[in-house]
């Protein structure tokens, strides 16, 4: 995007640079219109000029980033897309480009550089790649912020459940629509109830929220990860309102622990 | 069934910055810390107490039921007292918590923690209880004559267990549970590799068998398991790999008073030995790899070293599990003590929680505290939750209950109350309390500890990317982790990094400024004094 602009603007110029005072004149309001015209068109087109995400050297593509070895280093252009938390200036960030996420654990950040990893900035990061827990990750790793913004599309998953093809969407921005809430467990009068406090009922208001929900007869476990959505935001208390038998649309990061375990952030009840 | 991976957070850092601003406020508007507790001559029972209770369990719903269960029963004896729980689920954010909380006086009336913590907390003027007058206390002290409850005697607390919580003179907590490490060993495995399980475990068999299971068949696959994964040795906190390792090499970690020991050529040799196994990948760690027991039960790891109150999760017949059944192999499991250096002198850890109780303005509700920490020490407390986990009761008086022994006898009944291995974790501890050891509490012993973990965390990640391990790399370490973990800044108990002199550098100016004021100060008083006394002599002339 920020090439073609450039391009916009020498067109302008040279069409100005040419005419009469009078024509120039007409042509001082044609460029400013055409101006406007050509940045709207920019950023109406911003998926077309995300095709062009061309890389700048030294940094991998998504497909040499998956082909990469673990334990190896890494660098990567990707655009934030949520910021999981930052302690003692180590930040844990899901990104994302056009062809894929990626989880970075624990990347060096002071909290001045924290605040400005809005959604959408883009980031050049440095790394290596490793493996915890079957989540594919970017860790010890240094960051710097570039020119550019993006965010991505919730990608509409619900048909990979329980596929082996879901993996290949580790870490991204996702969506699982038309799901049925089912049993989390029971409380302590037996009765079954939508949601735990931690995965088996141990925790308190605060901790991680855990929901099942079922769609063609199978049962599915989420995750409301506390430190990515605490007890203020609207995804926790909408899962603490959930009823059994809801049908729900929901969107989060496609996390893995032991399996697929989606870090949700946001519930619809339809 | 899922845990997950959240912060350890060590907060030294903001742990200077609120206990430090806390003192220096303190000291600017020349506001006083808490008095120091009184004990009151009689229990108020006229009135009504609110208390907090920070607690932490081990992701267990169990836990978190006797817990409540407990405060209930305490509710019951003493109605007047309110109890409210807030739950964790790692010390490291309980320390978190009460530090900042420090600097708001919110902090809480009881609290699980540990020693290493409780000596961080220390700094703050009088805002953790001394315990030692209320444990002899003729009427609320332990077994005291007013107290409600079956409590025990300060006799009835294992001595060892007791004295974990003495320092600085006080004995400042109470212990709760204890627990030490145990190594969980798929001994299938270890029989396939053609290896028989010693008496005693050493070091030096777990690094043997460990590269012996890296062999892989053309595929790729790892003969003794058939997968393409296999970590033969994982440990789950490498801290506690480090600290015992130096202990059983009789080598320096620190001394009682804080100075730092952990830097020298025996803590190297051991990094070079690690560095070996983990460029081969025979050895992973907790924060480098996951839970020792997905893998161990995924027939993924044959040596798993974690805690004894990790004890459910290990084995083909845990009743807790992260891992899909479908991946859960059948195996023989064996529970050993962690390996060792000097197999007739053995040596291992004591760990586990304790509670602390802190300092209010009224001595009633520090009071109503220290009853209900009392009662955490309960035979039905102690028991019901020691058989959560492979934990021992801190008392002699649970130990030997009826309950606890038939609990003990009745090994391998079913997968749950009476899981085989939970309970061959727990008498391991009970056969091995003489030798158990816990590492100096100070101020910033922390710190310590975390350093000790991350020289190993370091290392490992370094052979896994194939860097070069030697001694410029050791140096840089070395200097790394002192300054990450600011160990050279700890002011305490004069802490200071070996046993070297250190040099503090120049003085700052604004300090050259402030002496010179004063110095010039000081001349210009001694040039008045005998201005003046020769003045009063010639006058006298």
């Amino acid at each position: 995007m920020y090439n073609n602009l450039e391009v916009y603007q020498e067109i302008v110029l040279t069409i100005y640079s040419k005419d009469s005072e009078e024509e120039r004149t007409m042509k001082k309001l044609t460029a400013l219109l055409l101006t406007f015209a050509l940045t709207f068109a920019c950023v109406g087109c911003g998926s077309e000029a995300e095709e062009a995400d061309v890389k700048s050297e030294g940094v991998m593509t998504y497909e040499e980033y998956v082909a990469a070895d673990l334990e190896t280093e890494v660098v990567i252009e990707a655009y934030v897309q949520a910021k999981q938390s930052w302690w003692e200036d180590k930040a844990t960030v899901y990104a994302q480009d056009k062809d894929g996420a990626y989880f970075l654990y624990d990347m060096a950040c002071s909290e001045e550089d924290y605040e400005k990893l809005e959604v959408g900035t883009k980031i050049k990061v440095t790394g290596y790649k490793a493996e915890w827990s079957g989540e594919v990750e970017i860790i010890d790793a240094t960051f710097e912020i570039e020119e550019g913004s993006y965010i991505a599309e919730a990608e509409d998953v619900t048909s990979l459940l329980g596929s082996d093809e879901l993996i290949n969407h580790q870490n991204k921005f996702v969506s699982f629509k038309g799901m049925t809430v089912e049993a989390a467990g029971q409380d302590e009068a037996g009765n079954d109830v939508a949601f735990l406090y931690s995965w088996d009922g141990s925790g308190q208001e605060g901790d991680d929220l855990y929901f099942n929900a079922s769609i063609d007869g199978t049962t599915y476990t989420f995750t409301v990860e506390s430190y990515l959505c605490d007890s203020s935001t609207e995804v926790y208390n909408a899962v603490k309102n959930l009823s059994i038998g809801d049908t729900i649309d929901m969107e989060g990061f496609l996390y893995w622990y032991e399996g697929v375990n989606p870090h949700i952030t946001s519930v619809t009840v339809k | 069934m899922i845990r997950t991976r959240k912060r350890m957070i060590s907060f030294f850092l903001l742990l200077i910055l609120v206990v430090g601003s806390s003192l220096s406020l303190t000291g600017c508007h020349g506001q006083k810390g808490l008095d120091a507790f009184v004990i009151p001559e009689e229990f108020d029972t006229s009135r009504e107490y609110e208390i907090t209770f920070w607690a932490k369990n081990d992701t267990n719903k169990t836990q978190t039921a006797i817990y409540e269960q407990a405060i209930a029963d305490f509710e019951e004896l003493y109605p007047n007292i309110t109890v409210n729980l807030r739950l964790y689920t790692d010390y490291g954010k309980i320390y978190n918590d009460v530090i900042t909380n420090i600097s708001t006086n919110t902090t809480p009336n009881v609290c699980i923690t540990y020693p290493d913590h409780i000596a961080t907390y220390l700094t703050g003027s009088n805002l953790v209880v001394p315990l030692e007058d209320l444990f002899v206390d003729e009427k609320y002290g332990l077994g005291g004559s007013e107290v409600l409850f079956d409590s025990p005697t300060k006799g009835e607390i294992i001595p060892q267990f007791l004295e974990e919580c003495s320092f600085e003179g006080h004995y400042y907590a109470l212990p709760y549970m204890r627990s030490t490490e145990a190594c969980y060993i798929n001994k299938t495995y270890v029989e396939a590799l053609g290896y028989t399980l010693p008496e005693t475990l050493t070091w030096d068999f777990i690094w043997e068998v460990s590269e012996a299971a890296m062999a892989q068949d053309a595929e790729g696959n790892f003969l003794v398991n058939g997968q393409k994964v296999l970590i033969p040795f994982i440990y789950k906190s490498t801290d506690n790999m480090m600290i015992q390792m130096l202990k059983q090499k009789d080598a320096g970690y620190s001394t009682d008073a804080g100075e730092i020991l952990l830097f020298n050529d025996t803590t190297e040799e051991i990094l070079y030995t690690i560095a070996e196994h983990a460029e081969s990948e025979a050895f992973s760690t907790f924060k480098i790899s996951s839970y020792p027991a997905n893998f161990m039960n995924a027939g993924q790891c044959i040596f798993a070293i974690d805690s004894t109150a990790g004890a459910t999760w290990m084995g083909t017949d845990a009743p807790l599990c992260d891992i899909s059944e479908d991946k859960i192999v059948d195996f023989e499991t064996v529970v050993m003590p962690i390996p060792q250096y000097d197999t007739e002198n053995p040596q291992m850890i004591s760990q586990g929680p304790s509670v602390c109780i802190f300092n209010k303005e009224d001595p009633q509700e520090v009071m109503a505290s220290w009853l209900f920490t009392q009662y955490l020490l309960t035979n039905e407390v102690q028991i019901a939750y020691a058989e959560t986990e492979g934990y021992v009761p801190v008392t002699s008086k649970a130990q030997e209950s009826a309950e606890y022994q038939d609990y003990l006898s009745r090994s391998g009944e079913d997968n749950s109350t009476y899981y085989d291995v939970k309970i061959e974790a727990t008498e391991l501890l009970l056969d091995n309390i003489e030798n158990t050891f816990v590492t100096p509490v100070f101020n910033g012993s922390t710190s310590l500890r975390n350093a000790a973990g991350q020289l190993i965390e370091n290392t490992v990640k370094s052979a896994r990317r194939d860097e070069d391990i030697n001694d410029a790399y050791m140096e840089k370490l070395y200097e790394d982790i002192i300054s990450l973990y600011r160990l050279d800044q700890f002011g305490g108990q004069g802490m200071a990094v070996s046993a070297e002199k250190v040099d503090l550098g120049e003085l700052p100016k604004t300090s050259v400024v402030l002496l010179s004021t004063l110095g010039v100060a000081w001349v210009l008083i001694i040039i008045y004094v005998v201005f003046q006394t020769i003045k009063k002599k010639r006058n006298r002339q």
